[in-house]
């Protein structure tokens, strides 16, 4: 059982959010899903086996891309060519 | 190259397209001047890209998916975006923040999702073809529900550039079409390697549907004939294998025992997925502006809450707890285990047949508005999401109807055999008509 509590710690770790009227049924939606998530507890076996997969990179050399002014286009706050984000300290 | 003019001023009842092209230039290829919709979660230079989400409101890429690229060379006309649920997330087109689409078969029912206004395009006869995008079913099921044919490629056999992500270890870009045929042109034209997208591989699609069928060996797996598929829906699909029997197929009754698990699996996944994959929705590079003179997580939190929808929200927020601490080996790691059994399942039964039939979806279309508990809209997804846990082509051809309303048949294929599971849904399709 996940409480109101837990559910609103998650959502200000996913910056999603809430208010406190979503609180209850979110809380009460979760808890309906995650039972039936329980059915994984059937699984056996700790690890998905390794299915020889590699990493498919390429050189790490400039190439041409987007224009400054392409990529700045769909932002709401630039400045000299940057884009304008709000505070983080 | 030389352009053609394209009017397209369709009377769009069903609500199937968020924007529509008046005139579109379209160059010479095998496509020329045919009518394409594009789902509105793949990119289009130039053409408003929202996802059916208020956070991508106004969003113009300034490029091209790789797919859409290949359409523009093909001379298709590219004449709009469909409706969906919000980033591909939910089975009826009801989670658009621009409102449902509606099934043209019934305008009182869903047409299925996430891809909905790519099937609702094609069955209301706005355009030919369309693409959508299949996570979990957003393909096959959109398809079985509006009577239209749709099919979801092998993974990796479609460039993924250019799709706005949600789940990207198994969503595929796929064609869908009034019939097979149109279904394996613009498989054609789509599939092919795209060094953009890492998960590509080099098997370009230059089939040609054929309908003999002869001496095929068709796996008949009990779990999709069991509890929850409406038995009406049963005995059409079953109706369906038995023409592809007289056509010279064989059937053998086969088993996917881990289908127990599936659909946990497949949340599980999909969720962790999507709670990275949304996190780039900041209204700082593009969407709704974040308010730069407040904290970042008191702006970012403010877009996300505006921008997003209650289904988004919810599964950002699921995924968010599966991935965190404590809870990680519990139920992502489980997932991971349980998506290799049912990989496992389907290698050991194609180690004896050809392909798999079974229904696309346990029910026809619901009515609008009549799921509303999100567990029970999730749990109609159990006969499609096995497929993407898998990577395996499949696809959902019209098969009879129940109550009026369209049935799929769903025919499964082994990796890479895209062609097959075509040809199987061609000789059914040349049977009946």
């Amino acid at each position: 059982m996940v409480t109101e509590h837990e559910v609103n710690h998650i959502a200000e770790l996913a910056d999603i959010g809430i208010n406190t009227g979503e609180l209850g049924t979110f809380t009460h939606q979760f808890n309906a899903i995650l039972e039936y998530f329980d059915i994984l507890d059937r699984v056996m076996g700790e690890q998905a086996v390794s299915r020889d997969l590699c990493n498919v990179l390429r050189e790490d050399v400039v190439e041409p891309s987007l224009s400054q002014e392409d990529v700045l286009r769909n932002a709401a706050h630039t400045e000299d060519g940057f884009i304008k984000a709000p505070r983080v300290m | 190259m030389a352009g053609h003019d394209f009017c397209f001023e369709p009377d769009d009842r069903y609500n199937a397209f968020l924007t529509t092209c008046k005139n579109v230039t379209c160059g010479s290829g095998n496509l020329t001047g045919v009518a394409v919709a594009v789902k509105d979660n793949i990119s289009t230079k130039g053409i408003e890209t929202t996802c059916a989400s208020k956070i991508l409101k106004g969003y113009v890429p300034p490029y091209d998916a790789h797919v859409v690229e290949l359409l523009r060379q093909s001379g298709a006309a590219i004449v709009g975006k469909t409706n969906m649920d919000e980033f591909g997330m939910g089975t009826t087109t009801e989670n658009s923040a621009f409102g449902p689409t509606l099934n043209p078969c019934d305008t009182g029912r869903v047409p299925g999702g996430s891809s909905g206004g790519s099937a609702a395009a094609i069955a209301g006869g706005m355009v030919r073809m369309a693409l959508g995008t299949d996570t979990g079913g957003s393909i096959r099921c959109p398809a079985a529900f509006c009577g239209i044919v749709g099919l979801k490629p092998t993974y990796g056999r479609v460039s993924r550039y250019g799709l706005i992500a949600y789940a990207n270890s198994l969503e595929q870009i796929g064609p869908m079409g009034r019939t097979v045929t149109d279904v394996s042109t613009l498989m054609g034209v789509i599939a092919g390697y795209d060094r953009h997208d890492s998960t590509s591989c080099n098997k370009p699609f230059t089939h040609t549907p054929r309908a003999d069928i002869k001496g095929l060996k068709i796996g008949i797996p009990g779990e999709y004939f069991g509890a929850g598929v409406d038995p009406e829906v049963a005995t059409v699909v079953n109706t369906a294998i038995g023409r592809l029997e007289e056509l010279g197929a064989t059937t053998v009754p086969c088993s996917v025992p881990s289908m127990e698990y599936a659909l946990a699996a497949y949340y599980v996944t999909c969720t962790c997925e999507a709670s990275s994959n949304l996190a780039r929705f900041d209204g700082v590079r593009y969407g709704p502006a974040a308010d730069t003179n407040k904290s970042w997580h008191a702006a970012y939190q403010e877009v996300r809450r505006a921008g997003f929808g209650t289904e988004v929200r919810r599964r950002i927020m699921l995924g968010t707890f599966a991935l965190s601490s404590g809870y990680y080996g519990k139920y992502y790691t489980k997932a991971q285990v349980a998506r290799e059994n049912v990989k496992r399942d389907f290698a050991r039964i194609f180690s004896e047949v050809d392909v798999i039939a079974g229904p696309t979806m346990p029910t026809v279309a619901f009515k609008l508005g009549e799921k509303s508990d999100p567990l029970s809209m999730y749990l109609s997804d159990i006969l499609t999401v096995p497929v993407n846990l898998a990577g395996i082509p499949a696809i959902s051809v019209p098969c009879g109807k129940v109550a009026g309303m369209p049935v799929g048949l769903q025919i499964m294929g082994r990796p890479f055999e895209d062609e097959r599971v075509i040809d199987v849904a061609y000789a059914y399709e040349q049977a009946v008509t």
